[in-house]
């Protein structure tokens, strides 16, 4: 009786905290596009993540019509795990780093990823499997301060 | 063993009630990355005007959350409980702090061939043909539009499974005030019309589902090379600029990742764009800028040199967004006949 129960309330917890397992990751923030892009870059970096490079795609977008030129892509990732998972896995190349898009609409700011966890489908190696877990509950929580963050 | 059972039902319950699902968290984390901060419009439609959220029953909020809009960006929320979709319902009544209408569920009879004329005449230029919806969805601040709300898609599955007739037609009756959608009483349409319109859009049938075939589309796009390392990206350099993009950048895939100088000299990555496109894909889903500008990755290993790139059409089902296929397509198109050219 007490497995049972144990049990059903882990269960309650892997639901509740699984309910929103979704393609793509998004979270909204009340930040003005700079400052939010400094706050997902220090977070980030306290998940133990670099930073490998900021891609402006915006440049001529304002001269088409397009009304904010605040948009950027922020190429992040543990060096050692996608050295590691490219030799391993070549196919998952074209994938890596993983991104994160960063963009204003008014005067908010959105982040929007993909799950980690569908690259897990790329890997036959179980133990590798973990690593995309890992990513995808750092993602969570990287993407929950910065909902959190006024 | 009873007071043992008893511990733990103690345990459990109060577990349960210092968890009782907070609505305004749940919209936060759930909801508010499209349709903005306390439901102001975003990617989804603005939800707590007065005119949407004082006319809609709690059926229709629960079963749209359930459901979400297949092909309409967004997702069905299968994984919520019962109790977290109740939460996220009384906070957004915390809005405006009306009580819920209620409809009667009783389907309306109408003659649906009038309403299908009425249709075209006026409703089909905002939600399109078929009632397919308006081009984009939502509140977007940052690309032009025609109109400050676009229409959303009235042939949805996840609409029609959510609004029942008479929720339909007090809708188009009244319309609601601060968005494009006009009271269709005070356009001049009669009551019988409106139930003719109501019998038509009952009568749109789901739109099958795009990603049937995808697992039959690969995930990664990649051809071998003839030629050597370095001429191939020479030869994939050309043929970019010979397909209309523009070559913005050149790295090593390890580029920021180790110090410079020590990165794999043989994994090459060109980044490129052409800004046309780059805009329409944008001005269907912003979100798309994810898998953009192109990237085409050179590799050699094991003496091969290959060329390898996403495949967008494999990707396009993230989006759940019907008009962004076509997009995806048009680029799978284009990455496969950059990469024969280059290797030919
Ligand atoms: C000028 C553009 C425009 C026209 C014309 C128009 N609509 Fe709308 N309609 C909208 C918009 C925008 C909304 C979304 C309003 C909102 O944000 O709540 C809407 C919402 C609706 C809804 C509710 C859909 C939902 O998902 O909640 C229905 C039903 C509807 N319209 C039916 C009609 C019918 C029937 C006609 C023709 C008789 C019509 N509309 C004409 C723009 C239009
Ligand atoms: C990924 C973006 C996205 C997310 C996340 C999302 N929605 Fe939506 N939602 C939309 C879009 C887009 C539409 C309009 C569809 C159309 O234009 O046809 C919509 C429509 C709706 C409607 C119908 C509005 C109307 O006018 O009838 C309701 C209600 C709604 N969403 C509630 C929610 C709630 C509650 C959540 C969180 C549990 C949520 N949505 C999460 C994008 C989203």
């Amino acid at each position: 009786m007490k497995l049972f129960l144990s049990k059903t309330l882990l269960l309650c917890l892997f639901i509740s905290t699984h309910a929103a397992a979704s393609d793509l990751i998004m979270a909204r923030s009340t930040l003005s596009f700079s400052e939010a892009m400094t706050n997902l870059q220090v977070s980030l970096k306290e998940h133990g993540y670099t930073v490998a490079r900021v891609q402006r795609i915006d440049v001529g977008l304002t001269g088409m019509g397009y009304k904010t030129d605040m948009y950027r892509i922020v190429f992040v990732g543990k060096a050692d795990e996608i050295k590691y998972l490219v030799n391993k896995y070549p196919q998952m190349i074209p994938y890596m780093p993983p991104k994160v898009s960063v963009f204003a609409e008014g005067g908010d700011t959105l982040l929007v990823t993909a799950n980690p966890s569908l690259f897990a489908h790329m890997v036959d190696d179980e133990k590798d499997k973990v690593i995309f877990e890992r990513w995808e509950s750092d993602v969570y929580s990287v993407f929950d301060d910065f909902r959190r963050a006024e | 063993m009873v007071r043992f059972l008893l511990f733990f039902f103690l345990l459990f319950s109060t577990g349960l009630a210092s968890a009782a699902p907070d609505g305004r968290a749940l919209f936060n984390q759930h909801c508010a990355a499209c349709h903005g901060t306390e439901g102001r419009g975003g990617v989804g439609v603005p939800l707590s005007l007065p005119a949407f959220i004082n006319s809609v029953s709690d059926e229709y909020l629960k079963r749209t959350i359930r459901h979400g809009r297949p092909g309409r960006i967004m997702p069905a929320f299968t994984r919520l409980s019962d109790a977290q979709v109740n939460a996220i319902v009384t906070y957004a009544r915390s809005w405006t702090m009306v009580p819920a209408v209620e409809f009667n569920p009783a389907p309306i009879a109408g003659d649906r061939e009038n309403g299908k004329v009425l249709f075209g005449q006026h409703c089909a230029q905002c939600h399109g043909d078929d009632g397919k919806g308006g081009k984009g969805t939502g509140v977007t601040f940052s690309r032009e539009r025609d109109l400050p709300i676009i229409a959303p898609a009235l042939n949805n599955s996840g609409f029609l499974a959510s609004a029942s007739d008479t929720m339909i037609k007090n809708t188009v009756m009244h319309g609601r005030e601060g968005t494009p959608m006009a009271s269709m009483l005070q356009v001049g349409l009669k009551e019988q019309e409106i139930n003719d319109l109501v019998s038509y859009i009952r009568s749109f049938q789901e739109r099958d589902s795009v990603d049937s075939d995808d697992d039959e589309n690969e995930t990664v796009i990649m051809v071998e090379s003839p030629y050597d390392f370095d001429e191939t990206i020479e030869s994939l350099k050309t043929e970019i600029a010979n397909n209309n993009f523009k070559l913005i950048r050149t790295d090593y895939l390890e580029h920021g990742f180790v110090e410079e100088g020590k990165e794999n000299k043989k994994q090459v990555v060109l980044h490129f764009c052409n800004f046309n496109f780059l805009y329409q894909a944008l001005a269907i889903d912003p979100r798309v800028g994810l898998f953009l500008p192109c990237r085409i990755t050179v590799i050699e290993q094991d003496d091969k040199v290959l060329l390898m790139t996403i495949n967008p059409m494999r990707l396009s089902h993230l989006f759940n967004n019907y008009d962004l296929d076509e997009a995806c397509k048009k680029m799978t198109e284009l990455y496969k006949a950059i990469l024969e050219d280059a290797t030919l």
